[in-house]
């Protein structure tokens, strides 16, 4: 019977795992569709059946950083042999550079506003959280439950209010709007999750450098920060991503100066033809970061997820 | 007690490092979430459009009168249920299942984890435009692989809720994944054991063991998974803009039309209200589990 058993179970592993493999695959067909689409010939993008094999080029790159017109008639064979190569590929699609395109603004919009608002909120939020964790607040649980709730609002539901004031004050559409806005929807995670790292440090190591004629923030200083190192890189990556991907607040908030990527590589899509491979382009550099961020995150995915909640 | 007396007396007291710590963030938090809602309480009580130029003009609750006796409105609620219920049980049954699945020794398991795990950390909004692409039609993946010919997803009013919904379940239910693995681990061997010498049914032992055991942890994911599709923008609103028609308009969507192209300033920020107190009671709720998951 335990013979019987055991090889049904060998046999249910087995099919598990063939099943994991296969869900896996379907899984990843997104993400590997719009890798290769970023790399695709505009003719190779939209065929039926769908284009697999394809000489891989990066005109989707060069269109994605470049506004072009259509080539009224062909490049003298002259021209296009002192053309650049990223100008050659451009006169092969038939069109030829007029000027730098918005991209590249969008992206360094991106990074600064992501960058500035997560050390912003780390900062706070890692004070916070000591404090929070190593003294008594009255209503502490209260306090908490309201710096994770401001964390819940619906973007759209606080974004008339704040639009509003932000006109009034000129804030619209500058990176200093969206600092503000970003901090904020980050400060309420890095409290939660560097209270659960630094709840975790053993309150002994600081009585003992108290005892050697530390001062408290000393204490905090040189012994609770470098013990909390690795959660104060995760709690960073994790608020960068979320400032990186937010969409809601950048449309509503900006619409050229300050603008983040998110907003503008849907706003390619225009009339028109679509060039869906400049899209994947631009999608690819966009989404590329993250997943590299997601391998490096990976043992501290669910406690992000849960603010801290659940460890493991 | 001397140390911290005598700490004190030379640095900051321990008071003072508390209150320097806590009270700025408080206050921040306070000026960028708490001042504008009553900004906009007090405007929902207003007939009023930023752009206009005109100053408000008081008229009591009829914004919320008019916005409760407002079919479009309780349509777009409607719209928001089933998304809300389609979604968060595809991914319920798909991420418990995958979890299922994934609990044993399986070679690479980490590395199979961790690549599930990639969608759920990208932009919706940037997600919701390449599932476009997968969609189209004509030359898009999805109706390639599933030899449907020229089916229309995005533009079709009976299945494109249907298809956002699929591009949620594609992103989130890995996040249900997560949490499962996380209670399905946690699981003590030796109940199996036992149940094993008992001689109990594979479908008895997930019945009374499993189940009951991962059930607080699903719950969470279940909750902050309902609360999201509850608040979806970004996905829906790249993907279809609420439409076509009003077919996913969803109120969030719907909200934001309010509030924006339309510049119904005093009657979207009632709407706003409407809706921050169902996320309120549903968030409250949220925060309840997950305390009881951290103390145990």
């Amino acid at each position: 019977m335990a013979a019987v058993e055991s090889n049904r179970s060998r046999f249910f592993n087995k099919f598990a795992i063939v099943v994991v493999l296969i869900l896996m695959v379907i899984y990843l067909i997104p993400l590997y569709w719009i890798g290769s689409t970023a790399f695709k010939p505009r003719s190779a993008a939209t065929t039926v059946p769908p284009t697999v094999i394809f000489k891989p080029e990066v005109t989707p790159f060069i269109k994605l950083f470049t506004k072009r017109v259509q080539l009224r008639k062909a490049v003298s064979k002259e021209k296009y042999e002192k053309a650049k190569w990223y100008e050659k590929s451009v006169y092969d699609g038939g069109e030829r550079i007029i000027a730098n395109s918005p991209f590249l603004n969008r992206l360094i919009n991106s990074i600064v506003i992501a960058g500035i608002s997560t050390f912003l909120a780390l900062t706070f939020g890692t004070f916070t959280a000591y404090g929070f964790s190593r003294f008594k607040v009255k209503g502490e649980n209260d306090w908490l439950f309201f710096i994770l709730s401001t964390r819940m609002l619906p973007p759209v539901v606080v974004a008339i209010p704040i639009f509003l004031m932000f006109r009034n004050i000129g804030l619209v559409d500058t990176h200093l709007g969206l600092i503000l806005l970003y901090m904020a929807l980050n400060l309420s995670f890095c409290v939660w999750l560097m209270k659960g790292f630094i709840d975790e440090i053993p309150i002994e190591y600081e009585e003992a450098a108290l005892v050697d004629g530390y001062t408290r923030f000393e204490a905090f200083w040189k012994i609770v920060l470098p013990q909390s190192a690795t959660g104060i890189a995760a709690t960073a990556v994790f608020s960068f991503i979320t400032a990186w991907n937010e969409y809601a607040f950048a449309l509503m908030m900006t619409n050229r100066k300050a603008q983040t990527a998110p907003p503008f590589i849907p706003s390619q899509l225009g009339s028109g033809m679509i060039d869906w491979t400049t899209i994947a382009a631009g999608t690819f550099i966009f989404l590329f970061p993250v997943a590299i961020f997601t391998f490096l995150l990976r043992k501290h995915l669910l406690r992000g997820v849960t603010f801290g909640a659940i460890r493991k | 007690m001397t140390a911290t007396a005598s700490a004190a007396r030379r640095g900051l007291s321990d008071l003072a490092i508390r209150n320097v710590f806590i009270i700025p963030t408080l206050v921040f938090l306070i000026l960028i979430n708490i001042f504008p809602l009553f900004y906009s309480l007090i405007l929902s009580f207003a007939d009023y459009s930023a752009v206009s130029g005109k100053p408000p003009d008081w008229i009591g609750i009829r914004n919320y009168r008019e916005l409760l006796h407002d079919p479009h409105v309780w349509e777009s609620f409607y719209i928001t249920l089933k998304y809300v219920i389609i979604s968060v049980a595809g991914q319920l049954v798909v991420g418990f299942g995958v979890a299922l699945l994934l609990n044993r020794d399986i070679p690479g398991k980490g590395t199979i984890t961790t690549l599930l795990l990639v969608p759920m950390m990208m932009s919706m909004a940037i997600v919701g435009l390449f599932w476009k692409l997968l969609y189209s039609p004509s030359w898009g993946i999805i109706n390639y692989l599933l030899g449907l010919k020229n089916f229309v997803w995005i533009s079709n009013p009976d299945v494109a809720l249907l298809a956002i919904a699929i591009t949620d379940i594609w992103m989130w239910s890995p996040f249900v994944m997560l949490l499962s693995l996380a209670g399905l681990s946690a699981i003590p061997q030796h109940l199996y054991e036992a149940a094993a010498i008992d001689r109990a049914s594979r479908w008895f032992t997930f019945r009374r063991i499993t189940l009951p055991l991962v059930t607080p942890l699903l719950l969470i994911a279940v909750i902050f998974r309902t609360m999201e599709a509850f608040k979806t923008f970004d996905l829906a609103f790249i993907m279809t803009g609420g439409g076509p028609g009003t077919a996913t308009e969803l109120i969030a969507i719907k909200l934001y039309n309010m509030a924006f192209p339309q510049w119904q300033t005093g009657k979207s920020c009632a709407l706003a209200y409407i809706l921050l107190i169902m996320i309120i009671g549903i968030s409250n709720i949220y925060i309840k589990y997950l305390n009881k998951a951290k103390e145990r």
